[in-house]
């Protein structure tokens, strides 16, 4: 598959808010006399900032955005349209959260739980847009849904620990530790997804995309000259070098080297391990082969 | 309950290309807007078409043969593009089992088009807008039109008849009695969409040639007294 950029930044950007979100309500909860207000309501600031950029971003993908509203309607059978539903509802409670806490209008643990949910619910929605696409088998499995909550919450961590280590010290140590052990369980979980993707064996082949049992089978023509949509979208056009030097690209940087700076750095461990991610996703694409590819033997 | 269909026969089709044209001039005149054209005159050129045919060679030389393979939407019963789409603007119909897109809903996600397994919809570039084969659902219905034109453009431009169309569920349909008298399958059925198009596989071409159209009783070889061979069988009238 072609990795649509706005489709990396949404899905990394979102995946931080949420899992700062996370940590923020982790902090009111189990330290709240450290869990200062600057921390709460600056943290909801960023958790704004970032999923309002990752909505932003996500716009870009579309060819009607003005029409973006109609993808709530079909929630009953898909995902992407519980994900819409469940960003702007996510965001809606970290507002809320934010501004509980700067007017000091009390039920804040409430509020706080009700946006965990709603992170929890749209981690879940993310995931599954790709976890439910059956025909690409490198995605339609549960390590889709853990890797996108756990790289998430990770990144969320990591960032909580960076804007605690300006504004709520005390904070900091617990905070990258949390962050360590999820960027380590993330490492571990994504690491087996790149096991799986490896070993897996295409379900079609040539001879069931047309029909014809022959083990000889050659494509003469595509059916277009100058490409089509189909050309475009599902292949990633990159080398097969660029894309084997991705892996241990993003591998060092979401995770190597956040492990090793969280504890000392988090701030420049957050911009690295965004980064990473970023690299992460634009591999989650581009290693998943679509069988339409089959009919396009000359670019597959 | 009806499902329209096409029925492709690949021991027929010849890669003329003429439903290709057809079904690109048909759609372009409609109401729904011209398929995108990029770049028709240059290099590159691209566009919307909803209906492609592409070539295979089957076999290793001097065993070969070529294969046209015509490749459009297949219209499946259980389409793995219409849960998918957030819009709704992916639907298949109730009454005639036709997948369509509605362009005034689309908001261009492509998301139906990943989930998709044969790559038959394509993204309009101009319109920003998801497309594919219609069926023609803008002919097969048109009263205006004699009722043996009321088929899909495709289907009336193939020069040597390749394609069927009619109710698959319809077991005396033209389409079903192909289906299962000629061996008619459909297309990577491990992705369990069902799909309602159907190919005829190729089959052995052979003539039979009995002795007694080679050797008549009015073969010209024996009214003109040519050498009688006897190593032919005798004719009806010799035999009585
Ligand atoms: S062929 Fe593809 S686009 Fe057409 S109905 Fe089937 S799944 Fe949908
Ligand atoms: S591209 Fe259009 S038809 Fe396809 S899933 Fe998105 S809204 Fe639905
Ligand atoms: S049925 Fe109509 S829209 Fe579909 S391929 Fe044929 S001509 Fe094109």
């Amino acid at each position: 598959m072609r990795p649509a950029f706005s489709v990396l930044l949404l899905t990394t950007l979102i995946g931080a808010a949420q899992g700062l979100f996370i940590a923020l309500f982790l902090c009111e909860l189990l330290a709240p006399s450290a869990a200062t207000p600057t921390l709460l309501v600056g943290g909801s600031v960023i958790v704004l900032l970032l999923s309002g950029l990752g909505l932003l971003a996500s716009f870009f993908h579309l060819g009607h955005p003005e029409r973006a509203w109609r993808s709530m309607m079909m929630w009953r059978t898909s995902w992407l349209s519980r994900e819409v539903i469940a960003l702007p509802a996510f965001m809606a409670a970290a507002f809320a959260y934010g501004v509980a806490h700067w007017l000091a209008l009390g039920h804040t643990l409430l509020i706080g739980v009700i946006g965990v949910v709603l992170s929890i619910t749209l981690f879940i929605c993310t995931g599954m847009i790709y976890a439910a696409v059956k025909v690409l088998k490198e995605w339609a499995h549960p390590l889709t849904l853990v890797n996108f909550s756990l790289l998430g919450c990770a990144s969320g961590m990591t960032l909580a620990a960076a804007y605690a280590s300006f504004v709520a010290p005390t904070l900091t140590a617990p905070l990258a530790q949390a962050a360590f052990v999820l960027t380590a369980l993330g490492l571990l979980t994504r690491g087996a997804a790149l096991v799986r993707n490896a070993k897996l064996s295409p379900a079609s082949t040539l001879q069931t995309a047309i029909g014809i049992r022959h083990p000889h089978i050659v494509q003469k023509a595509q059916g277009a000259m100058g490409g089509s949509y189909n050309t475009r979208e599902f292949f990633h056009g990159k080398s097969v070098g660029f894309v084997r030097a991705i892996v241990p690209a993003f591998l060092v940087l979401s995770f190597a080297l956040p492990l090793l700076l969280v504890l000392t750095l988090p701030l420049l461990a957050f911009i690295l391990q965004y980064a990473g991610l970023l690299a992460e996703r634009w591999y989650f694409f581009a290693e998943a082969k679509h069988p339409q590819n089959l009919y396009y033997q000359g670019n597959s | 309950m009806t499902q329209l269909a096409l029925v492709i026969d690949l021991n027929v089709c010849v890669g003329c290309h003429a439903c290709v044209t057809n079904c690109k001039q048909w759609n372009t005149s409609g109401a729904a807007g011209a398929l995108t054209d990029c770049n028709p005159y240059e290099a590159e050129p691209n566009g919307t078409f909803f209906n492609r045919v592409q070539t295979f060679e089957v076999g290793q030389y001097p065993k070969t043969e070529t294969v046209h393979f015509p490749k459009s939407c297949l219209h499946c019963e259980d389409p793995a593009c219409v849960p998918v789409c957030p819009t709704g603007a992916s639907y298949k119909r109730k009454s005639d089992g036709i997948v369509l897109v509605d362009y005034d809903k689309c908001i261009g996600c492509k998301y139906c088009s990943w989930a998709c397994p044969y790559g038959v919809r394509e993204f309009d570039e101009q319109r920003k807008v998801m497309t594919k084969c219609t069926l023609c659902v803008d002919r097969i219905y048109d009263m205006s039109l004699p009722e043996d034109r009321r088929k899909p453009s495709c289907v009336l431009a193939c020069p040597p008849g390749a394609r069927l169309f009619g109710d698959v569920h319809d077991p005396e349909s033209e389409v079903s009695v192909a289906i299962r008298e000629r061996g008619g399958y459909t297309l990577m059925p491990e992705a369990n969409t069902k799909p309602a198009n159907h190919y005829l596989p190729r089959r052995k071409t052979t003539v039979t040639v009995r002795d007694e159209e080679l050797y008549r009783s009015d073969n010209p070889h024996k009214i003109d007294g040519a050498p009688f061979d006897k190593n032919l069988p005798p004719t009806h009238e010799e035999l009585n």
